[in-house]
């Protein structure tokens, strides 16, 4: 019988390999435990209205008058909604031509993108070209619409942190590139070493590979840490010195747990330096309405900004773009709403103050909790989460619990994982799934959870996490 | 110092630089241009605002939203107003049962979170029981991934099949670009199979089945044939025995189908009905397993024209297991969809019923578009037909109107000396004379030596009269310039 074109075996290679262990083996199996009755906790994704967040009442607001202008007609509407939120509605409404229901400009609406381009220039102290600056469905569209854009073939690499979220993995894996991974230091709080950097590209240069571009996730995914000026001024040079295209993935800028290294902008630091570098050098910036405080995952709305790219490459960008349409309008929306919010004075501040210093807070007091949680189990080790939403704790396995995973055919921390899911139904993402270095493990959760039912959730983990070590580390029968 | 490899034109992904979409392309970019002329010097140009009839974006040139859709989606944007007395007063009571329906098959009643990577599965079994209910054959929630929008679809499908550029798809010509844009960006072979003009775009097996020869003797491995129904641009429905024969057509040559059918809703003809795919498939006694075959929808179409939201779905059968895994591990690397667009995925196929309170108005809005759509398809085909040198085909379906143009030897010439293709000649010339921004043949491929235009039917209908008269003025203009 003929090969069929769907068979297996004749897909596209490049799919098969593509890795996204964040809905990958665990989380089936836990839907899977779902089904059959189990009371799971899912903590395997950033997706923070799963787990009881509330959305920013302003922002929803806007949205629903947008999306039914009838109310703006009614008399009572002032009854239902604030001033500010019906005229913010009346002002976006007003730049989309045909409402939500129209498809926008291919780039998005310019409008919105001049209100990211001002929140921008705010945010660093430098003007940015709204021209430049384009709204995707979600910043992963953006990602993987670069990533397309740089790879030409199988030599051409991407320098990608490890751990990683793998939405980078599997972009290089789709698009047919090679991934160039520089190890964080775990030790040294997650930070970057260059010298291993270097040593890094020369080996790849050596095998054939051309150098394109650098990663860098600030805040951190998974590991949270906050990345120093310093440090940012070093990804800088080097990025020029090699010629890499800078791309930035500044997605949980707003969601910093610490106070002694706040968020600083790639574009801001880049500025600073000043020319050449500020002229010359190549960076994409991107940014989302799913993390910070608003948690707006299922929204899909997210941008990059290019800076210093050149004109008939911006073109090329938009060409491809404009096959998608347009990005979808509500997104856009809340783009425009969380760059541009409620101020002091307007009537919903109050409310959209306490909504998100609320939120903020109650996520800084859960990273320390998890943090500390786990530093108290057996074998666990944890770096303190300084930004982002996940915590990554290392579990150091001891060697009986490696032998048994490799009898059940699995790696040793999914192993480790898929054990933790079925007893206490905590659904967690292995850290193989992001990549670590040889032999060492780790887990990634978010501190999503509600803060009341985390006391429960850490001390549930540890009852299986202690046991677990006393069944594999117990004295051997000799 | 590293060799200069800085993201430049010379060092992009040729597939990118290789991919082209008039519909967005220079022509736009053009009117673009000078819908800023307009503002900043008014008066400068010929005309007083640029119309655009390139796209089918419905309610940028005015079309209504279905009110009950709206209603349902801002109840799920804004849950905190079903406990509100007075919604009671501002929405109707259906509007608000489906909306609180919809947000207890949400988990958490959370439209903010990422939701299953296929969709919301409460969203997908309403589609599956919209499906069921249009075909008379049963569809399954878990066939259903729903998109941002058919687009994203497509390209998923393309990436899963192509696999070198000796791998070819079969479409259309004339053909809706992001069928030539995503084979090129995924480095595959458009392999063209050419509708017939001549009979009202039909599609000939015999032409199909010669063009595929033609391309394995080429050493192309053909993987699927794509069908547009109704057509883009050339509106034709396809009749009942040609969707047999395209299947059977499939089935032979073990090709995958790929039945783009987003204008399946958008039909001005008696004589003709939409009949899907998987409907034809199954009533010849095609199971499961089969035939595999992809079914693309949208909510950019139809009568509900909601382009913005940026929603679709595509329905996978006859694919095995382990096929299905990559489909989904794609699907999953973007999370999933956005949420509103799922939403309204799920009113689209299943849309207020007879006894519902908001049946009679939703009809109402329904039918006054569709109604209005096929007198506005008339309108311009019969005015399009009237001109010297223009041929226009009935569009029996779908949003725009291909007529041919026959461009004097002369305007041929005029065209090369500007270094132009003379259908993007004429659409240029039109733009600078009237502001009506159309899409050049070109743009969707037509048989060489022929020119045509894309021009959607959706400007609003008392606009047509003028549209059409400043076409004529520009046209009768054009002719007695360049008239051989």
């Amino acid at each position: 019988m003929a090969r069929k074109p769907l068979d297996y075996e004749e897909l596209n290679e490049n799919v098969k390999k593509v890795r996204y262990a964040v809905r990958g083996e665990l989380y089936l199996r836990a839907s899977e435990l779902q089904k059959e009755g189990k009371k799971i906790i899912f903590t395997n994704v950033g997706n923070p209205h799963a787990l009881g967040q509330k959305p920013l009442t302003f922002g929803r607001q806007v949205v629903a008058l947008c999306q039914a202008p009838f109310l703006l007609d009614d008399p009572h509407v002032g009854l239902m909604f604030p001033a500010d939120a019906i005229a913010r509605a009346k002002h976006y409404l007003a730049m989309a031509k045909g409402g939500l229901g129209a498809y926008s400009d291919s780039r998005g609406i310019p409008g919105i993108r001049k209100e990211v381009a001002d929140f921008i220039h705010k945010r660093d102290g430098y003007p940015t070209d709204p021209e430049l600056i384009y709204l995707t469905d979600g910043a992963s569209k953006g990602v993987m619409q670069i990533l397309n854009t740089i790879i030409r073939n199988e030599r051409d690499g991407i320098l990608v942190p490890v751990p990683q979220y793998p939405l980078y993995s599997a972009s290089i894996s789709l698009y047919g590139g090679s991934l160039v991974p520089y190890y964080l230091e775990e030790e040294a709080n997650w930070s970057l070493d260059f010298v291993n950097i270097r040593q890094t590209v020369v080996e790849a240069r050596s095998k054939g590979i051309t150098v394109r571009a650098m990663v860098i996730i600030n805040p951190g995914n998974p590991t949270g840490q906050c990345l120093s000026e310093a440090n940012i001024k070093e990804v800088l040079q080097f990025c020029y010195h090699e010629n890499l295209v800078l791309l930035a993935d500044e997605v949980y800028q707003q969601n910093v747990f610490q106070d002694e290294r706040p968020f600083i902008s790639a574009r801001k630091v880049m500025f600073d330096m000043g020319p050449p570098l500020s002229r010359e050098l190549q960076l994409v910036s991107f940014h989302t309405v799913s993390k910070g405080n608003w948690g707006e995952c299922g929204q899909r709305g997210g941008y990059f900004e290019m800076t210093n790219l050149p004109p008939k490459t911006v073109d090329e960008i938009y060409k491809v773009a404009s096959i998608a349409l347009s990005p979808n309008v509500p997104g856009q929306i809340f783009m425009g709403v969380m760059v541009n919010p409620p101020k002091p004075g307007d009537i919903s501040y109050p409310k959209f103050a306490a909504e998100s210093k609320s939120v903020h807070e109650s996520l800084r007091r859960r990273a320390r909790m998890m943090t500390d949680g786990f530093n108290s189990c057996r074998n666990v080790v944890c770096n303190f989460t300084e930004g982002a939403m996940y915590s990554f704790p290392q579990i150091r396995l001891p060697p009986r619990a490696i032998e048994a995973a490799k009898r059940a055919g699995k790696a040793a921390d999914v192993f480790y994982c898929l054990k933790l899911l079925e007893a206490t139904g905590i659904s967690t993402v292995p850290g193989s799934g992001f990549g670590q270095k040889e032999g060492v493990f780790h887990l990634r959760t978010t501190i999503l959870p509600a803060e009341e039912d985390f006391p429960a959730i850490m001390s549930s983990f540890k009852k299986f996490n202690d046991s677990f070590m006393e069944q594999y580390e117990g004295y051997s029968r000799m | 110092m590293a060799p200069a490899a800085s993201v430049a034109v010379e060092n992009l992904n040729p597939k990118v630089l290789k991919c082209e979409y008039a519909v967005r392309g220079e022509i736009v970019i053009h009117a673009q241009r000078l819908q800023q002329q307009l503002q900043t010097q008014p008066g400068s140009l010929p005309f007083d605002q640029i119309l655009f009839c390139n796209i089918g974006n419905p309610q940028s040139l005015g079309q209504q939203p279905v009110t009950f859709f709206r209603e349902v989606l801002a109840l799920c944007d804004h849950p905190c107003l079903l406990e509100k007395e007075e919604t009671k007063s501002l929405f109707s009571a259906d509007a608000i049962s489906r909306a609180k329906q919809i947000l207890a098959t949400i988990p958490g009643r959370a439209t903010g979170a990422y939701s299953h990577s296929q969709g919301v599965k409460g969203l997908r079994d309403a589609i599956a029981a919209g499906i069921t209910s249009r075909d008379g054959f049963p569809a399954n929630a878990d066939d259903i991934f729903i998109t941002d929008g058919a687009s994203p679809g497509v390209h998923m499908m393309m990436q899963l099949l192509i696999r070198n550029e000796k791998d070819g798809i079969l479409c259309p010509i004339p053909q809706y670009p992001l069928y030539s844009a995503s084979i090129a960006l995924h480095g595959g072979a458009l392999v063209p199979y050419y509708l017939d003009e001549k009979t009202g775009w039909g599609l000939e097996i015999s032409d199909l089945k010669k063009q595929l020869e033609d391309a394995r003797s080429k050493g192309i491995d053909v993987r699927a044939l794509v069908v547009i129904n109704p057509g883009n641009p050339t509106g034709q429905v396809l009749a009942e025995d040609n969707q047999y024969d395209i299947v059977k057509f499939c089935k032979n040559e073990g090709l995958v189908l790929l039945a783009d059918e987003v204008y399946q809703e958008n039909i001005y003809v008696d004589n003709k009905k939409f009949n899907s795919f998987k409907k034809i498939a199954r009533s010849m006694g095609y199971g499961e397993d089969d035939l595999p075959l992809v079914s693309f929808q949208s909510v950019s179409k139809g009568y509900y024209g909601e382009c913005g939201k940026r929603g679709g779905y595509m329905e996978i059968t006859g694919f095995s297991a382990p096929v299905r895994e990559q489909i989904y591990k794609v699907a999953s690397v973007n999370l999933c969809s956005n949420i509103t667009g799922q939403i309204l995925a799920s009113l689209v196929m299943n849309p207020p019923k007879v006894g519902d309170e908001s049946y009679a108005s939703y009809k109402a809005e329904k039918d006054a578009i569709l109604q209005s759509l096929a007198r506005r398809a008339k309108a311009l085909e019969d005015a399009f037909n009237k001109l010297e040198g223009i041929s226009c085909n009935k569009a029996e379906g779908a949003m725009y109107l291909f007529p041919q143009i026959h461009l004097p030897q002369k305007a041929i010439e005029a065209a090369k000396a500007a270094k132009k293709a003379p259908d993007a000649f004429y659409v240029l010339r039109l733009l600078e004379s009237t502001g009506i921004v159309v899409v050049p043949g070109s743009g969707f491929g037509q048989v060489p030596g022929t020119w045509h235009i894309r021009c959607t039917i959706l400007p609003q209908e008392d606009k047509i009269p003028a549209v059409i008269t400043r076409f004529k003025v520009f046209h009768e203009a054009f002719m007695a310039e360049y008239r051989d």
